[in-house]
């Protein structure tokens, strides 16, 4: 054990802990730790971002050498090859020895995996960096689509909804759903959002019910059908009335989240939106998007997650997946994360909750040419229950589909 | 010189080199017969007749056919046809079916056309047949009338006895001849068979224009 | 061979009975989505083998047809998606042609609102399945045409007064398709049931079947597999169906062709236009399979480059230092696998077809149909029961199962590209060696396997190629654990990013690429003497 996360330790001996289960969690992680060294951790994470692959590669150096654990990243096209793996080995009898030691997830593939039994846990909150997690002030670390993770998955960044702009070519950029729409209808051809059931194209839509629902507190409970037709009739005609004014009039859609942003930086739409506030810097940053690119949230507020990762049941090394899932809660791998020229992710930790030494790393970072301080962020809404998800994206299918 | 076909000049050279140098005139039903060994020239000659020559040889001279300089035309109007050592009939189609090919679109009864032809080579009744179930002398019957009904102005045969056993092959020979003087064809013959040279009754030139000694034809 | 298919393939029905044939007919983009496959299946396969044989019958020993053969195989290394995404980028309102003239010939300071790319009836995608499937075409017209005696038969139409097109159909095709047939399947196959080309060039509302069916094997709620199951199903007995239908078209060609050839009609009339056609066609395609490279070579050395900007503000060669040692890592990876299954398909074709002509055996049609399984299943519709079936054979996560599932595929290629070849070898040369006192073995080793030196390494470069270009079987049986070039490539385009994509796309080229090249000048250079053995 190093000193740093000796250090930890007594500062959670000063929070009040008491000794004899301090000292039963120390050694139970000592034992961990034990375990882990020698071991490869296979984490199965999306590789659509030279970025982030290179950030897990930075990770990968920093568990071999604090830990002698090796880190190899599995670079997924979808995380859902990773959910079949475990799926299919399962049903094929193999409990242990499984090819996926760690998976990024969050929101329905949580969800499905739990459901199933096919996660190993609780396992996160006994992690020696949880508590400097920040629970009370980012509730989506442990409330994951409204499903509550209860130590199933452990959070490593935060996420919430920017609209992206080109300042350029637009001067006042539209802060609730209704100007958006007024906006599109001004501006034919010039906004679009991916093709549900994408994830970011579903969020667009959840976004939208918040913005026109009666009443958006049933988003936080799961689906009636008594009353899901009533409820979700202004988002369809929200939707009828935008999609003449959309890009190509709605005839095509973009496929995911890259494919948007790629529409943003060859000027085919003037706004788009990302599942990452520190997105757009970092793309300016790369190249990719011109230096006008802004972005903006709704004065509602936009809706906010945080990606976790998770252990399958039949993990070969669970106790190397830990010792990383653990290492990504560290100050030193957070603060890197949120470092817009690196990621631009924010962080799961409370600040608070952190040593002046630490608390400095992230004092240091410089926010990004085109993003919103956490002020001006404005509030984070919670996801809505994950069959809401499920629901208007069957029925967006449906409606909008299968035009032809 | 009416219906001759005429090699003025025609030289086709590789490299510099001359493989092929002939000035003759081929009256109607005589034949011409180009000799020698293997790789002297003889294909090289046919394929300027034809105009398939491939760009590496270059050629000079003129070729005239029935009065008409055919050098600059494509292969297809030249309207020489051309016999192979093997037949190349082709196997998808009936024996019938490969003659039609050959006649002329501007024949109406095609069927009555082909019959008359078959009858001619004695080979009545096969039109329907399937050429693979023909003997190799029937093979070679019905090639000869393929190229013939496409009412050529010249026959090129390039060993086109080099596959048949001894004794059907004079009779091949004969036949060929025969119908072709019977046309009043002009008739260049390729091959490295003394026989065959013999039995042509004509001239016999190298590619390059000297004239072969053959001995007297056999009885 | 057919086993992991068809386990793979109960794998698959089970679910898809279970519900998933219900609610796959209550799917209201059904119909769209299987017209939208047999559409742009048929009229890709149409086009392409039209296209592949006007430029055969009209070059074919003309200068330019050489031109043509030097161009096949950067093009046939290309993978599928990289090839659409050049392509996409030539052709989108904001792609480098719009690029090219703007502003200053069309006036647009911002991309045009026009749909371009996936349009609802589907032309850009099949303009993407022609562009990739017209050099494949070729590449077998050209290890088949030696077999068919062209050269001569094309001659004697000639002197028959018959015009190049004509007398290529009339005489050469006749002997040539039986040869093409199974590339043909091949391609009609793939045509119908292409994934990545069809998500990024197709019409998405709804998308084709087969994409479809990966978007819900990608649902994240598990029960999306039901649906894919089912639709898998679907898409299997819309390719059997749409073979059958070809197999009619077949016959009725034939009947046609052999019809007009005792019309005597010589056809002269059609040559100029179609010398003209496929010159336009040829150059057409090669412009625009060249400009979507140069796009995709342009885009990873590109530093920022907006629209109307019709080059990049500079150079860099940052992407590729990011790429290379991730390359370095994967390449040999990636080369082994293709080396191991190419060469066991080799081993085993070789074998079938020795036997077969030794001991006069005549594979029956439900044995092919067995062989080509592979080819004609949609990949989604048996690699999750084949994926069961390593697991609990214990055969996942190593370089060993990746090779063996590659297998599977590269047989059927190998199979196709070698066949015809092999069989239509003049047996005459073997009786003449038998004669003299050589052995079986020996005619094959010394005569046969030589004589055939280039349809074996034609054969060998295409299973390298579909061994690398393999993107889930990599996945399923290596476990995630076995990265290639592939992988790592269709990973990281999932993140759109040009740039990397351009790279990678490039050097997942240049592996088989390296095979083509060698398939295409070794025979020239062991034969360059040897001008009966280059046809």
């Amino acid at each position: 054990m190093d000193r740093r996360r000796f250090g930890q330790l007594t500062a959670l001996f000063a929070l009040g802990v008491t000794l004899p289960r301090l000292a039963f969690a120390a050694a139970a992680w000592e034992a961990v730790l034990a375990e882990a060294r020698g071991q490869t951790v296979y984490w199965h994470a999306w590789g659509g971002d030279p970025k982030i692959n290179d950030f897990i590669a930075w990770v990968g150096e920093q568990a071999q050498a604090q830990y002698g654990v090796t880190l190899e990243h599995v670079k997924l096209a979808s995380t859902a090859d990773a959910v079949a793996q475990v799926l299919a080995e399962r049903d094929a009898g193999k409990t242990t020895g499984g090819a996926v030691d760690l998976i990024w997830i969050n929101g329905e593939n949580f969800a499905a995996m739990k459901a199933a039994g096919l996660l190993h846990g609780p396992f996160a909150e006994s992690l020696p960096n949880w508590p400097l997690v920040d629970v009370a002030g980012k509730p989506a670390v442990v409330t994951d689509f409204t499903l509550l993770t209860e130590g199933f998955e452990s959070p490593w960044a935060m996420a919430q909804l920017v609209f992206e702009y080109d300042a350029a070519r637009v001067a006042t950029p539209p802060r609730s759903v209704k100007a958006l729409a007024d906006w599109a209808a001004a501006h034919p051809g010039r906004f679009t959002y991916p093709q549900p059931p994408d994830y970011l194209g579903t969020t667009f839509l959840k976004q939208v019910l918040y913005g026109v629902m009666a009443d958006p507190s049933v988003l936080q409970t799961p689906v009636e059908d008594a009353t899901y037709a009533a409820q979700v009739a202004p988002l369809w005609d929200y939707l009828d009335a935008l999609h003449p004014h959309l890009w190509r009039a709605a005839q095509a859609f973009p496929q995911n989240e890259p494919a948007l942003g790629q529409l943003l930086a060859d000027a085919e739409v003037d706004i788009a939106f990302a599942f990452n506030p520190g997105r757009a810097s970092a793309e300016i940053a790369a190249g990719n998007l011109p230096e006008t690119v802004r972005t903006v949230t709704f004065d509602g507020g936009t809706i906010g997650n945080a990606s976790f990762v998770a252990i399958p049941f039949n993990a070969n090394a669970r106790a190397g997946a830990q010792v990383v899932a653990n290492l990504i809660l560290s100050p030193e791998v957070q603060a890197r994360a949120q470092d817009p020229a690196i990621l631009g992710f924010q962080t799961v930790l409370n600040l608070a909750a952190l040593t002046p030494e630490d608390r400095a790393r992230f004092d240091a970072l410089a926010l990004g040419v085109a993003t919103l301080s956490p002020a001006d962020l404005g509030p984070a809404l919670l996801e809505p229950h994950a069959s809401w998800m499920t629901r208007i994206a069957a029925d967006w299918g449906t409606r909008y589909g299968v035009a032809q | 010189m009416t219906a001759s076909l005429v090699l003025h000049a025609l030289r086709v050279t590789l490299q510099g080199e001359a493989v092929v140098q002939l000035d003759a005139t081929v009256q109607p039903g005589e034949v011409l017969t180009l000799m020698g060994p293997s790789g002297s020239g003889k294909s090289t000659a046919l394929a300027a007749m034809i105009g398939t020559l491939a760009p590496p040889f270059r050629q000079s001279g003129r070729i005239w056919l029935a009065g008409k300089d055919i050098t600059a035309l494509p292969t297809h109007a030249r309207r020489i046809g051309l016999m192979f050592q093997d037949d190349l009939l082709f196997p998808h189609l009936s024996v019938g079916g490969n003659l039609a090919f050959a006649l002329p679109p501007t024949v109406r009864d095609r069927a009555l056309a082909v019959d008359r032809a078959l009858e001619q080579a004695e080979l009545s009744g096969f039109a329907p047949r399937d050429p693979a179930s023909l003997s190799g002398g029937q093979r070679a019957r019905v090639a000869l009338l393929r190229t013939l009904l496409a009412e050529p102005k010249a026959l090129l045969l390039d060993e086109p006895f080099s596959r048949l056993d001894a004794g059907l092959r004079a009779q091949i020979r004969a036949f060929v001849f025969a119908q072709a003087r019977a046309r009043g064809l002009p008739v260049v013959l390729v091959t490295h068979d003394v026989e065959d040279a013999r039995a042509a009754r004509g001239r016999v030139l190298s590619p390059l224009g000297q004239t072969v000694g053959i001995g007297p034809a056999a009885v | 061979m057919a086993v992991p298919v068809l386990a793979g393939l109960m794998g698959t029905l089970i679910p898809a009975l279970d519900g998933g044939f219900h609610r796959l007919a209550a799917w209201p983009g059904l119909r769209a989505a299987m017209g939208l496959s047999l559409v742009t299946g048929f009229v890709a396969t149409v086009l392409s083998l039209t296209i592949a044989l006007l430029l055969t019958a009209a070059l074919y020993g003309v200068p330019a047809f050489a031109w043509v053969q030097r161009l096949l195989a950067p093009v046939l290394a290309l993978p599928h998606a990289a090839a659409a995404l050049g392509l996409a980028f030539l052709l989108a309102p904001s792609g480098w042609i719009a690029r090219a003239l703007s502003p200053w010939a069309t006036g647009w300071e911002v991309p045009p609102d026009l749909l371009t790319l996936n349009d609802p009836a589907g032309v850009a995608l099949i303009l993407g399945l022609v562009v990739k499937e017209v050099p494949f075409l070729l590449l077998m017209i050209l290890s088949a045409l030696p077999q068919t005696d062209a050269a001569r038969r094309m001659m004697l139409c000639r002197t028959l007064g018959y015009g190049r097109l004509r007398g290529f159909a009339l005489t050469v095709l006749p002997a040539l398709y039986p040869q093409l047939r199974l590339p043909v399947y091949a391609v009609l196959t793939y045509s119908m049931t292409a994934v990545e080309s069809a998500l990024i060039l197709g019409p998405t509302l709804p998308p084709s079947l087969s994409a479809q069916v990966v978007l819900w094997m990608n649902a994240p709620d598990l029960k999306g597999q039901g649906l894919a199951a089912a639709g898998a199903v679907v898409q299997l007995a819309l390719v059997i169906g749409a073979l059958i239908v070809w197999r009619a078209g077949e016959i009725l060609c034939r009947v046609f062709l052999t019809l007009l050839a005792v019309t005597g009609r010589r056809g002269l009339w059609l040559d100029p236009f179609a010398d003209l056609m496929a010159r336009a066609m040829g150059i057409a395609l090669a412009l625009t399979m060249a400009a979507a490279l140069a796009g995709l070579a342009l885009w990873s050395v590109a530093g920022p480059w907006q629209f109307p900007d019709a080059v990049p503000q500079n150079l860099t060669f940052a992407t590729w230092s990011r790429a290379l040692p991730d390359l370095r890592d994967s390449a040999g990876v990636t080369l082994g696998i293709a080396m191991l299954s190419t060469f066991a398909a080799l081993a085993l074709v070789l074998g079938c077809l020795q036997a077969e002509h030794r001991f006069a055996l005549h594979p029956g049609a439900g044995a092919l149909w067995l062989l080509y399984l592979p080819l004609v299943m949609p990949q989604v519709a048996f690699l999750p029961g084949v994926q069961m079936l390593a697991l609990q054979a214990g055969l996942d996560g190593t370089m060993l199962s990746v090779a063996l599932l590659h297998l599977v595929f590269v047989l059927p290629y190998v199979f196709l590209s070698l066949s015809a070849p092999f069989r239509a070898w003049d047996t005459r040369i073997a009786t003449a060696a038998a004669a003299l006192g050589a052995s079986p073995s020996r005619v094959f080793w010394r005569l046969r396997l030589p004589m055939l030196l280039s349809p074996v390494l034609t054969a060998a470069a295409v299973g390298m190629a579909v061994s690398i270009g393999q993107y889930l079987p990599t996945l399923i049986a290596g476990a995630g654990r076995v990265e290639t070039v592939t992988t790592a490539a269709v990973a990281l385009a999932s993140g759109g990013n040009r740039r990397l994509i351009g790279a990678y796309g490039l050097l997942q080229m240049l592996l088989p690429a390296l095979g083509f090249v060698v398939a295409l000048a070794l025979p020239a250079l062991v034969w360059r003497n040897r001008r009966g053995m280059l046809a």
